[in-house]
């Protein structure tokens, strides 16, 4: 063996062992964060599954196996068929409300109005409240008899309005989707406006010697440099709407007669309620498979118009 | 940036959206202060006096028990999350190896993935641990959901801190972990305040896994707190107000101590991710 082979083979040996060394080290660092992770999330969702082909109380002992028996009979179920509705009720109802008025709030947060660090301030406020307390300051807001909603119709002459607002069916879903969207709004400010500050002045002067209108700038400069956080927004929103759960459980519980009902409440209504751990495992087994195609489509969308764009 | 369109229809609409954010926490505080009496014969109106019987009735029925658990929660959370979030991100963002990009992926997935899809699995393994109906039987799951945003905040943030730095402390036979902890670390403060803030708040209001984890009045959080106090008030609507006000209240606070710092971590840490 020549003396440069050796010399060759003594640092590829060096290298390997420096490998071998970093990989303990990568697996140190990675292993707490991974077990937790692994056996709360991952593991969960397959156990959801496994949980999901058998008819059981999850109190006793006696897990039947059905295979896939819960899902032809979650097929089959009108309730479940009206949750999912409700969530893609709730999906563009988010889009169409949150982002737009968050997008507004942020706007006027830019103009030159006096008092406008108050009006910020006041804002953001909805986003930090726990939703339970959301959910309840609303039923109160809702209430048929004395709410405020009611009190404040009664006050500008719309009393043919009044009504018991969550207690309606026809009524319930719509006043649940203005809560949710009184809470959501402000965080999407906050996104549009951590955005807009880093656009550069010059812009906006550049369009001024052109003497671009207010609506023209917004057009043709604040919109599309947004694009990507409206984007980002769009599925934040999306996907938040698709496993929302808390507010809808404390204002109506799903009711009045499943009117308000969505795949989250169904399932932990099955599940924690009815004891049908198997069946109720069947929808949070499908709310996933849901939220996941609908991920990888808006992943792929948004790919194909970075492409083109 | 407005300027173009012209003050009064702006101003008007500013102020509407002030009145709508604003004037339910308006009535939440106001109504808080009054007694029953006085809210059945004019509901909506400035209460006659502050009184503060609601906030004492508060104070004897366990209300600071409900507080001490969720800041114990959320507090411990936190702390483990940062830790570990930033540990597993330091060889994501600065090292190579072949499984590197599938396990930064695999916790990004995690930030679509429903609660409820891990809800049934995740109620029988605290049931088997023995950590059913206690506060530690919180911190595992809300550790594992805040690990995806965390990690991506956290590998964004590193990626971006110079090479130089530690190929230097390399060379003087630096270990990882020194290296880790005594030049990475101090260097993410920013990434740190953001991670805290948004797992602060989304853990200080979390619902879903305290109602299903939790079960006596001795181990709930606020939120779970007040849900009991809106079914055992029923009628005693001022005294509900009080118990939603005090469980507001500390987040509000900070966020009024330091807005920018809130307004523009938490804006940060979406951005990114």
């Amino acid at each position: 063996m020549s003396r440069l082979q050796e010399i060759s083979l003594d640092t590829v040996h060096v290298r390997k062992k420096k490998k071998n060394k970093d990989t303990w080290v990568i697996i140190g660092f990675i292993a707490p964060a991974f077990i937790i992770y692994g056996v709360y999330v991952i593991y969960s969702i397959f156990m959801t599954f496994y949980y999901s082909t058998f008819d059981w109380t999850g109190i006793d002992a006696n897990m039947v196996f059905v295979g896939l028996d819960n899902y032809i009979q979650l097929f089959q179920d009108d309730v479940f068929w009206t949750s999912i509705q409700n969530n893609f009720l709730l999906v563009i109802a988010s889009l169409l409300t949150q982002l737009p008025v968050g997008l507004i709030m942020a706007l006027l947060l830019f103009s030159p109005i006096k008092g406008m660090r108050l009006f910020r301030s006041v804002y953001f406020m909805p986003f930090l409240m726990s939703t339970v307390a959301i959910g309840i300051l609303f039923i109160f807001i809702y209430e048929g008899n004395y709410g405020l909603l009611n009190a404040i119709l009664e006050g500008i002459g719309l009393e043919s309005l009044q009504t018991a607002w969550i207690g309606k069916e026809s009524t319930a879903i719509w006043a649940v989707i203005a809560t949710v969207c009184w809470q959501f709004a402000p965080f999407y400010m906050i996104l549009f406006r951590a955005t807009m500050v880093g656009i550069p002045e010059e812009l906006y002067e550049a369009a001024d010697i052109d003497g671009a209108s207010g609506w023209q700038r917004f057009k043709s400069i604040t919109l599309p440099l947004l694009k990507p956080i409206i984007i980002t927004s769009a599925i934040l929103s999306v996907i938040g709407s698709l496993k929302y759960f808390d507010l809808i459980y404390v204002m109506t519980g799903g009711g009045p007669n499943n009117s308000t009902e969505l795949m989250a409440t169904y399932m932990y209504k099955q599940t924690f309620t009815n004891f049908n751990m198997g069946y109720g495992s069947s929808i949070s087994f499908s709310m996933f498979i849901i939220a996941f195609i609908v991920t990888v489509f808006i992943l792929l969308g948004d790919r194909s118009t970075r492409g083109n764009g | 940036m407005l300027k173009a369109i012209k003050g009064i229809p702006l101003y008007l609409l500013a102020l509407f959206l002030f009145i709508v954010t604003g004037l339910p926490f308006l009535i939440m505080f106001l109504t808080s202060f009054k007694g029953q009496m006085e809210f059945m014969t004019s509901p909506w109106s400035f209460p006659e006096s502050f009184s503060l019987d609601n906030y004492k009735l508060l104070a004897e029925l366990q209300f600071f028990g409900y507080f001490a658990n969720s800041l114990v929660v959320s507090v411990v959370s936190v702390i483990i999350v940062i830790l570990i979030a930033a540990m597993a991100s330091y060889p994501l963002a600065r090292l190579k190896f072949r499984l590197n990009r599938p396990i930064f992926i695999l916790f990004m997935v995690g930030m679509m993935i429903p609660i409820h899809t891990t809800l049934v699995p995740i109620f029988i393994l605290t049931n088997k641990m023995g950590l059913y109906d206690s506060l530690f039987g919180l911190i595992g799951p809300y550790i594992a959901f805040a690990l995806p945003i965390s990690i991506v905040i956290f590998t964004q943030f590193m990626r971006d801190i110079p090479k130089e730095l530690e190929e230097s402390a390399k060379m003087d036979g630096c270990s990882h972990l020194r290296l880790f902890w005594s030049i990475i670390f101090p260097l993410l403060t920013p990434a740190v305040a953001t991670v805290a803030i948004y797992n602060f708040i989304h853990i200080w209001n979390e619902f879903i896994f305290a109602l299903v984890l939790t079960n006596s009045t001795q181990n709930a959080t606020l939120p779970i707190g007040l849900r009991e106090f809106y079914g055992e008030f029923s009628v005693n609507i001022p005294g509900i107000m009080a118990a939603l006000t005090l469980g507001s209240l500390p987040l509000l606070l900070v966020y009024f101590i330091a807005q920018e710092k809130i307004v523009t971590g938490l804006a940060a840490g979406s951005v990114k991710g």
